[in-house]
């Protein structure tokens, strides 16, 4: 490993911890049972072996303790679109690094997407990045393999084969598949095998050369625009082949009201629809960009303030039903060009919880909702253990100061790449302590 | 006319073998039975009899075959038919109107018995309208072929001696083939209970509706099997993306001594031919004592033997 965190060791996320710890004076939240109680929790051979008032400093024979004094552990974060660039683009993230950022954004979990170089899209490759990962990286990381081969919305993968491997998911990327027949092939062979299909929405030939949210922004800055209706329609086509299937769609990102709508009645016809947005598409919109910033370039673009709100409305109503970093590490080559010319993307995971909990201090959002959006929704959809503070569930935790005021610096990320649309951003609360499997892989300061 | 109402004998009423559907199963049992005796018939030294004596046979092939149309062809000459074969490549027929106008043609040559296949489903029912010989299907599209059913049965039946009770599953690629509808048809009319078993994309629409139980995991869908069918797999499956590949198609599908394990010890094993070892099955199971494939091909003369035979007695004397 050319990177390697000083104070922590990879294999500590695997190793059961010596001693049982204690984190006692906490306030403790479950988001998916809507527990929010002061109390302490126990962890002990990686799981949560209790929690509740009676643990307290001391309370336990054998135990270390750590005094939370009064701050927030919630479960650990889990980020369901991680772009990381390995194998292929280890210049812009590795699995280390990505890992490490997510420790210090209070993540304890990360899906890494297959538009790799080579795609994941072979068995041989899910197990590469899962013994890989296991060796580097210092939080869980469950790859999401191809759903078309090469990703190039053609062919099937073997979706059967890349589970059994440990495949998490299916998604193609920031590529739509464009074939309604084929999508419809896929989503009927999913599920057989209970696999869920993560798919970007997006016509290709209706947003053409865009390059940011079509309206008066991009008519002023002489920028071609991607309308939103690119994306509406294809959710709304996705939407008619999973009524036709019946198979398991997710959405992987959506960025306007209308894509709001779309899913909402989706949902109301009971259809195993569900959908994400990342954090970007919360906290900032088109206004942003300013002059031709190309950090604030990404799929789908920022689009304007009225969508912005339909995003905040969708979590708070539990309609959206996860938040992603849409981690995106992209270096100076790429984006240190003209506008149109840039990259898309953004990283996310060391800034994903304090953006996040913007929403909550303005009052958008409540604490219980985005930290579901954020751990407890993610981990049921994809049938993971993590994301509750549960007896028995595995200690993957965050110790949050909810008020803790700081300001980003894009030079002290941990990512490879630096390219953060929160430059200079001063946010209110942020990870103190992360822990994956009951051991700490980050402490600030 | 094809169908003779309530006739008491012959015990085939049926001027055309269009398809299972229609056959009630005392008719089936009676193919069945007239099966046996051609079965016995081509196990003697001399296999010629004389009963389709200055009959003319005609083996008309729209689609490539070896095995059905040989097995017609030697059906015809071990009952004394004249037979010819005539295959006409897909290419050089394309619309409805060509095909009429062979028919046509082939009618004013005088056969007495036309053994049709064709790739477009209801093609050799159109067909049958426009000749005054009797037609046997010989398998049309993804619709039916009903002597392949017929001999399935035959060879289920001299190994399980009845259908009441016996739990058929019907593997592979089930929306394609015209052998597993013409067999649950013929095997639902017999009283077995059918299962299909495929992943979804080769299942088919509401399969269900068509009378059988559906599966899409073999430990589920072979469980307390009697008979255990298994498909031919197309390549083009995979070209049109409704299975990603072979290998994938082997692990989940393929018939293998572990998959196998969950039928019933007594199960037999059966395939329509060709084989695609490795694919949809293990070469081990295809050649071990439990499989039938052998046995099926055999019947397949006997069948046909007898299915020219139920036809010709309706055939004008004078």
């Amino acid at each position: 490993m050319t990177v390697m965190d000083t104070e922590h060791e990879p294999e500590a996320a695997s190793r059961p911890h010596r001693k049982p710890l204690a984190l006692v004076n906490a306030r403790l939240i479950d988001p998916a049972s809507g527990l929010d109680a002061f109390g302490g929790l126990l962890v002990a051979n990686g799981t949560i072996a209790d929690l509740g008032m009676h643990i307290t400093e001391g309370s336990i024979k054998g135990a270390e303790s750590l005094d939370c004094g009064g701050r927030t552990v919630a479960p650990g974060l889990i980020d369901m679109m991680v772009f990381c660039g390995e194998p292929g683009h280890e210049h812009r993230e590795t699995l280390a690094t990505a890992s490490r950022a997510a420790a210090a954004g209070g993540v304890t979990t990360i899906c890494c997407m297959p538009n790799t170089d080579p795609v994941i899209d072979d068995v041989a490759l899910v197990d590469f990045v899962r013994r890989r990962a296991r060796d580097t990286a210092l939080v869980h990381v469950h790859p999401m393999a191809a759903m078309t081969r090469e990703l190039k919305g053609e062919d099937m993968a073997e979706l059967g084969l890349l589970q059994d491997a440990g495949a998490i998911a299916f998604t193609n990327g920031k590529l739509s598949v464009a074939n309604a027949k084929l999508m419809r092939n896929v989503l009927s062979y999913a599920k057989d095998y209970g696999a869920l299909i993560v798919h970007h929405p997006e016509d290709a030939n209706l947003a053409g050369d865009g390059v940011i949210n079509e309206g008066e922004v991009a008519t002023r800055l002489g920028l071609l625009g991607i309308p939103t209706e690119a994306e509406t329609m294809m959710l709304d086509r996705d939407i008619r082949l999973v009524e036709l299937t019946g198979g398991r769609y997710h959405a992987a990102q959506i960025s306007c009201r209308a894509s709001l709508d779309v899913i909402r009645s989706a949902k109301a016809r009971g259809l195993p629809v569900t959908c994400g947005v990342s954090i970007n598409h919360l906290t900032l919109n088109e206004n942003d960009i300013g002059p031709y910033r190309t950090f604030f370039k990404m799929i789908p673009p920022l689009r304007s303030e009225n969508d912005r709100q339909a995003m905040i409305e969708g979590v708070a109503s539990g309609d959206i039903d996860v938040i992603v970093s849409a981690h995106d590490p992209r270096g100076a080559e790429g984006k240190r060009r003209p506008f149109a010319e840039a990259n898309d993307g953004a990283v996310g995971l060391e800034t994903m919880l304090g953006a996040g909990l913007r929403l909550f201090h303005n009052g958008e959002i409540t604490l219980h909702r985005l930290l579901n959006a954020l751990s407890a929704r993610p981990a049921e959809l994809l049938g993971l253990a993590g994301g509750r503070l549960v007896k028995g569930a595995p200690a993957d935790l965050v110790l949050i100061d909810l008020e803790m005021p700081w300001t980003v610096a894009r030079e002290d990320l941990r990512s490879k790449s630096k390219n953060t649309p929160f430059d200079e951003a001063r946010f209110e609360g942020r990870a103190l302590v992360t822990f994956v499997a009951g051991h700490p892989v980050y402490h600030y300061g | 006319m094809s169908i003779v109402a309530e006739a008491p004998t012959p015990s085939f009423p049926h001027r055309h073998l269009l398809g299972i559907e229609g056959l009630k199963r005392d008719e089936i049992l009676s193919l069945l039975d007239l099966s046996e005796e051609a079965a016995a018939q081509s196990r003697r030294v001399d296999k010629k009899s004389s009963d389709l004596r200055g009959r003319t046979l005609i083996n008309l092939f729209f689609e490539a075959s070896t095995r059905t149309q040989s097995s017609f062809e030697l059906a015809g000459k071990r009952l004394g038919a004249d037979v010819m074969n005539m295959s006409i490549p897909t290419s050089s027929i394309k619309k409805g109107e060509t095909l009429i106008d062979t028919a046509v043609t082939l009618n004013a040559m005088r056969p007495d018995l036309l053994v049709v296949r064709h790739h477009a489903a209801g093609a050799v029912e159109l067909l049958s309208q426009k000749v005054d010989c009797s037609v046997i299907n010989a398998g049309d599209g993804s619709h039916e072929h009903p002597t392949q059913a017929l001999l399935d049965a035959l060879t289920i039946r001299r190994h399980k001696e009845r259908f009441e009770g016996l739990t058929v599953a019907i593997c592979g690629d089930i929306m394609h083939s015209r052998v597993a509808r013409s067999n649950i048809l013929s095997l639902n009319t017999l009283g077995a209970r059918v299962r299909v078993v495929a992943p979804s994309t080769l299942l088919g629409e509401d399969v269900d509706r068509l009378g059988v139980e559906a599966f899409t995991s073999m430990h589920n869908g072979l469980k307390d099997a009697d008979v255990v069918m298994m498909l031919r797999l197309q390549r083009e499956r995979m070209a049109s993306s409704l299975i990603p590949s072979q290998r994938e198609y082997f692990h989940f599908y393929g018939l293998d001594a572990e998959k196998l394990a969950n039928a019933r010890e007594d199960a037999i094993v059966m395939h329509p031919g060709p084989m695609n070892r490795g694919v949809e099955i293990d070469a081990l199971i295809a050649d071990s004592p439990r499989s039938v494939i052998r046995e099926q091909v055999e019947m397949g003369v006997a069948v046909r033997m007898a299915v020219l035979q139920a036809l010709a007695r309706h055939l004008p004397n004078e």
